[in-house]
């Protein structure tokens, strides 16, 4: 069957083919698709693409990482800042597996990559050769698609439709093996973007009756919640979602990903979502007549309990991908659609509306959370550093414009609770997965996606060792990439469930950690550490104004739990506040 | 409450597609009591037939999250009232079992069944039937001694008139207008 229904006959004429290998096919099929920045580890199967990198050097900035699990992650900071495939590349065998991680990440927290692995020669697949592993196999339950490509003549295909794949829909990482017989082959290169292919229908047609159903709840609500995702930053629909909510007057709860898709100043923005999201929208998720999500699939870390999740409220799900609707929360009214696209036809059904009382019941409970929490983590006079007090200077000192870039665990809630996103795109983590050693790998990404904005990299002690190798990517590119190491002796996260649910039994969360300035500086990175209250604001200014990569290692307290919190399983509305 | 489903999964003829979709069975932990695939009436358009006994919210979103995979081009699930399925049974038993009276013979006669080969020591039986049915004379046949036996997965069609040529047409269309707002998206 012919697997793209696209019309070829009206094709303007080929160009004269050129005979290449499959290796420089690679590369040029890349160039094709707009990819200046490649991730990647040279090893014994993809050395003939290496080969072919050389040549192209001046086109293509191949970053050299220190270990795959880098690649991929730099990989997928680039693709969250900048909205296209980040593309990564790596030999086969360990070299391959080592993506599986980041692979993961990427789908759970629908990134679009394309990775690309080198593959022992066809003749061999099968056989246990040297550095031989079924990638394809192995990727299958983390990739959107893959593909192995066994002869050079694949390669633009291939190409374009992994680009596609990756890009369009809900994005997601791809995968292509590429044997090394295929690297080496020639073809006749001929490259043709992929824009249809009929198995795969990545933007559905509107159901107009939904949308007209979805306005009519929504001017009718009194008490309405919206729910904004990820999808709203990766339609690039920030401003007809700020032109909905603004009509319409309805405050705003983001997820984690979802930040930085509407400004944390604005007035109808009421904080972050879930476990250890704000107050007032958690309480207020189950006091709503009406949710709205966009772009969100209702995770359990944003849902809790679901059975007495928001039961009392009408329930309109935007989303586009058609397996998330209904699968965690049924919804009232299902819109299966790309947000943008969405909102576009929402706007001109919805009447103008504020909520005057409804929203003084979320600054009543914003009110409330920072006297019982806020206030004892950013505004402390005396005793140890807190990092909620970091990340509240950090937030001012950049008046919330940098793009920030965080490892896994408390360092990075407090982050998305005290950091305040008033530019657009501006938050890089890792949601779903939750992968520790995500951040500084990252960040590298995400500067090299961004370089006119300022990167910083808010980092755990426990996270930082586990991709620690990166600070050699970082001072090779010299990329002013500014790390905060909040180092608080343990795996704070795990030890603060270890403090709440396991009465104290700290079972391996205490970390003897190395000298962190000693290591940044024998990787040629300027370091500082400091342990007091009165140098923090200093030592903030003097990182952000420094011109290269550097890293301020901040001792903060020891046990300190970030709150308030939804306990796993709990309810939304009964968050704990010790 | 769990129940017995078909799924009929149609899709392309592609490398991994297989191992896509048994993932899905995995991660959720179902197993999968019969499997087949076959080209269906459309050139290169294979169709998956697969039982599991699960819930009905469980197979509705099992079954989303299969047409979801690209290669897939659709994917539905069925209660048994809603298809018309058969199971091919083959029974291997020693020819000296029909020697003994006519019991064996009058089982073939009553379960409809036939003999495809007589050898010296053997005769092949074939039954083709449901499930309840291939087992009732496995049974029957079980104290003259069965050599070997085998039962196909299920092949089902559906009952509903809307065929796979249609949905295929509904599907081009569709991703042809996903096409046009792909252009519009300027990626």
């Amino acid at each position: 069957m012919e697997t793209q229904t696209k019309d070829h006959t009206a094709e303007q004429q080929k160009k004269p083919a050129k005979k290449v290998t499959g290796s420089e096919a690679l590369v040029m099929a890349l160039l094709e698709e707009g990819v200046d920045t490649v991730f990647g580890y040279i090893g014994g199967a993809i050395m003939p693409v290496y080969d072919a990198l050389y040549k192209y050097k001046a086109q293509i900035h191949h970053v050299m990482v220190r270990h795959e699990q880098g690649a991929v992650h730099a990989a997928q900071g680039m693709a969250r800042i900048t909205k296209k495939p980040g593309v990564c590349f790596t030999t086969s065998g360990p070299g391959a597996t080592n993506l599986i991680t980041g692979l993961a990440d990427a789908m759970l927290d629908s990134t679009p990559l394309v990775c690309i692995t080198g593959q022992v020669t066809s003749g061999l697949l099968g056989t246990d050769a040297f550095q031989e592993t079924d990638v394809l196999g192995i990727s299958i339950p983390v990739t959107k698609w893959n593909f192995q490509i066994t002869r050079p003549d694949e390669i633009p295909e291939a190409i374009a439709k992994a680009f596609y794949y990756a890009r369009s829909g809900r994005p997601g990482p791809v995968l292509l093996d590429i044997t090394k017989d295929a690297q080496f082959g020639e073809l006749e290169f001929n490259y043709e973007k992929v824009t249809n292919t009929i198995s795969y229908v990545p933007y559905p047609k509107i159901n107009q009756e939904k949308i007209l159903a979805a306005a009519e709840l929504i001017n009718k609500s009194k008490k309405p919640l919206v729910l904004a995702g990820q999808g709203i930053l990766l339609s690039e629909a920030q401003k007809e979602f700020r032109d909905f909510v603004e009509k319409a007057g309805i405050p705003v709860a983001s997820t984690l990903l979802g930040l930085s898709a509407f400004p944390s100043n604005h007035p109808l923005f009421t904080g972050m979502l879930g476990m250890h999201g704000n107050y007032a929208p958690n309480i207020n998720t189950n006091k709503c007549d009406l949710l709205i999500a966009i772009g969100m699939r209702f995770d359990d870390r944003v849902t809790g309990n679901l059975n007495t999740y928001a039961k009392q409220a009408k329930i309109i799900h935007i989303e586009i991908d058609r397996a998330e609707i209904d699968k965690n929360v049924k919804t009232d009214i299902a819109v299966n659609a790309d947000a943008k696209q969405a909102l576009n036809a929402l706007l001109p059904h919805i009447r103008p509306a504020t909520h005057t009382e409804w929203l003084e019941s979320f600054n009543e409970l914003a009110k409330f959370e920072f006297t019982k929490i806020i206030e004892k983590d950013c505004y402390l006079a005396s005793g140890e550093i807190h990092m909620g007090e970091v990340i509240h200077q950090l937030s001012n000192k950049t008046k919330g414009e940098a793009v920030i870039v965080t490892d896994v665990g408390q360092h990075q809630m407090t982050t998305a609770r005290y950091y305040q996103f008033n530019r657009t795109n501006t938050i890089v983590t890792s949601g779903g997965l939750g992968t520790m050693g995500f951040g500084l790998p990252a960040s590298i990404g995400a500067k090299l996606g961004s370089p006119e904005s300022m990167v910083i990299a808010v980092i755990g002690d426990g996270g930082f060792q586990m991709t620690i190798q990166e600070l050699g990517t970082l001072a090779q590119l010299n990329l002013p990439v500014k790390i905060i190491l909040l180092n608080n002796g343990f795996l704070g996260m795990v030890r603060q469930w270890q403090d709440m649910f396991f009465d104290k039994r700290y079972a391996y969360t205490e970390l003897t950690n190395p000298d962190f300035i000693k290591i940044a500086e024998g990787f040629g990175i300027p370091g500082k550490k400091i342990r007091r209250r009165e140098e923090l604001s200093q030592a903030l200014d003097d990182l952000l104004a420094f011109d290269g990569p550097s890293l301020l290692e901040i001792k903060v307290m020891k046990e300190t739990n970030v709150l308030p919190m939804v306990p796993a399983g709990g309810t939304v509305s009964e968050m704990r506040l010790e | 409450m769990e129940k017995e489903f078909t799924l009929s999964i149609f899709t392309e003829n592609k490398i991994g597609l297989l191992q896509r979709l048994s993932t899905i069975f995995t991660k959720r932990k179902i197993n999968l009591d019969s499997f087949n695939a076959s080209e269906s009436e459309v050139k290169d358009v294979f169709r998956f037939t697969i039982v599991i006994k699960t819930t009905e919210d469980q197979v509705r979103k099992v079954t989303k999250q299969i047409e979801k995979q690209i290669g897939v081009l659709k994917a539905f699930y069925h209660e048994d009232h809603e298809i018309v399925h058969q199971e091919i049974a083959l029974y291997k038993v020693p020819t000296h079992a029909m020697a003994h009276g006519s019991d064996v013979e009058k089982l073939i006669r009553k379960y409809n069944a036939h003999i495809l080969t007589v050898e010296p020591e053997y005769i092949i039986i074939e039954k083709t039937g449901h499930k309840t049915e291939t087992q009732e004379l496995f049974e029957k046949l079980l104290p003259f001694g069965i050599l070997q036996f085998v039962r196909s997965g299920r092949v089902a069609v559906t009952k509903q008139i809307k065929e796979i040529t249609a949905y295929l047409k509904d599907l081009e269309e569709a991703s042809r207008h996903s096409e046009k707002e792909l252009l519009l998206l300027n990626l």
